[in-house]
């Protein structure tokens, strides 16, 4: 592994992702990418006394199904990697206490899936890992009632506001194998363009995209045409078009049907989620599902997958913070 | 090191220029027949509980007692909030929006317990009203109280 330009790692010994399994809520199955998911959720409580344990359920089963495909048991897998948006990421936490797997809590809101890849692989190239389990998971109920309101109160949201997905993304990353491999990875930095909206996430995470595809690029000395598709979170519609704004303004030149948002891709415009999926299962259900797949059957050949994540808090919010941004990428190569 | 292209400042003007505003008058129009139809049902209560001479102190607190039941049955159903969703302010502020801030809570926060959960979360959301509410009402009959000899 060795370091290029300010915040990008060069694996060299680029892990591959041997298994990715995507489980999605019944909305997000009702949604433009139903189909590619792997499983949809009929039962949103999974059978579970409460939406956290249900949560917690989903990243098991998700967790277990990308295992399964590999043929490793839970036990069998040296890191598991991941988070999620409840406090104290009880979610993941609580899956990985069944999983018995070693665990790494990791907390980068909606990027955490982003933040997971990066580490997961650089751990395995440099020859820690040969095995590294990233997830991240997301769930409307326990996301509203934590951050907005109870579930029965009779709100408006505004045209800004995102909806949370249900949904959970795992990537299993082994050091040999067939697949597709992670070959590059963009650490983020923390960045606040002075947006205290908690409503409009899209508005305070897109200068951190900025940020973290820019570095990219200049880290790596490529150009936007050299990916044949650039992947972003979960901005919304209304953060992608802020991204392009500042990627036009900044004179780097990123052509729009390249530019992939998972948030604005998720569900439809009937579907009544105004700005676009948000959650941290967002861009890991739909790079699990829809994107790594669409590698795998030759659309593409080089995606730069980004996540990125709106570092509030009810607390922060309440007390007038701004909200700070961050992002994470990823280049994903075909393999052969 | 990439650097922004914008200044903050700048930047939250271009963000205001991409973000398309709320729908007011479609919002005024749906808040004001939601919200217009709710009170008058509570009038309708009101004229009935006359008939059924409850007398002058009794009957408010009949028809409110009514319209907080139809708010936290609604709520329970699963229906207020929908209603909420297309009325905004229309069924948010007459008293069947306050009982469904208070149902709202009581229904979610179950799992955490009677105590830490239900009783400590009742009030999250009506509380700052309650609290706000019963402040001025007594600011309001201490004035009135000064100035009721200077009253016609």
């Amino acid at each position: 592994m060795s370091r290029l330009g300010a915040q990008t790692l060069r694996y060299d010994r680029p892990p591959v992702i041997a298994a990715h399994r995507s489980i999605a809520g019944g909305k997000e199955g009702e949604g433009p990418l139903g189909k590619w998911f792997d499983a949809i959720l009929e039962d949103d409580l999974l059978g579970q006394k409460s939406w956290e344990l249900a949560e917690s359920e989903m990243v098991r089963r998700c967790a277990r199904d990308a295992l399964d495909d590999a043929g490793l048991s839970p036990g069998g897998v040296d890191a598991l990697l991941g988070g999620d948006l409840n406090n104290h990421i009880i979610a993941t936490s609580f899956a990985a206490r069944k999983l018995r797997a070693p665990f790494l809590g990791l907390y980068g809101a909606c990027s955490t899936f982003v933040e997971a890849l990066v580490l997961g692989a650089a751990l395995i190239s440099a020859g820690g890992l040969d095995s590294a389990l990233c997830c991240a998971s997301s769930h409307f109920c326990t996301a509203e009632r934590q951050f907005r309101f109870p579930l029965e109160l009779g709100t408006q949201r505004p045209p800004q506001a995102s909806w949370t997905a249900t949904a959970c993304g795992c990537a299993l990353l082994r050091a040999e194998g067939r697949g597709l491999r992670i070959t590059s990875g963009t650490l983020g930095r923390v960045i606040d363009m002075n947006i205290s909206d908690a409503n409009h996430m899209g508005a305070a995470m897109a200068p951190a995209v900025f940020d973290t595809l820019s570095a990219h690029l200049a880290d790596t000395r490529q150009e936007a045409a050299d990916y044949d598709l650039i992947v972003t979170g979960d901005l919304g519609w209304i953060g992608r078009n802020l991204l392009l704004e500042l990627f036009r303004k900044a004179g780097i030149d990123v052509p729009e049907d390249r530019l992939v948002d998972c948030g604005a891709s998720l569900y439809r415009q009937e579907q009544d989620v105004h700005a676009g999926g948000s959650g941290c299962g967002c861009v890991a259900a739909v790079s699990c599902g829809w994107i790594m797949k669409r590698i795998e059957r030759g659309e593409f050949r080089r995606v730069l997958l980004s996540g990125s994540g709106a570092m509030l808090s009810p607390t922060s919010s309440q007390q007038g913070q701004s909200i700070p941004g961050i992002s994470y990428a990823v280049c994903i190569e075909r393999g052969d | 090191m990439s650097r922004q292209p914008y200044t903050p400042a700048q930047y939250r003007r271009v963000v205001s220029r991409a973000t398309p505003g709320s729908r007011m008058l479609r919002g005024y129009l749906r808040a004001f027949w939601v919200g217009g139809t709710i009170c008058c049902l509570g009038q309708a209560i009101s004229l009935w509980a006359e008939g059924l001479n409850l007398g002058e102190i009794t009957n408010p607190m009949f028809t409110t007692g009514v319209l907080i039941f139809l708010g936290t049955t609604l709520t329970g159903l699963g229906v207020y909030d929908r209603i909420g969703k297309y009325a905004g302010a229309g069924s948010a502020i007459p008293v069947t929006g306050f009982a469904n801030s208070v149902a709202a809570p009581a229904i979610e926060f179950q799992r955490e317990g009677a105590v830490a959960g239900v009783g400590a979360r009742l009030f999250t959301l009506a509380g700052p009203v309650l609290a706000y509410g019963i402040a001025t009402s007594v600011v309001i009959g201490a004035l009135y109280w000064l100035i009721r000899g200077w009253l016609p």
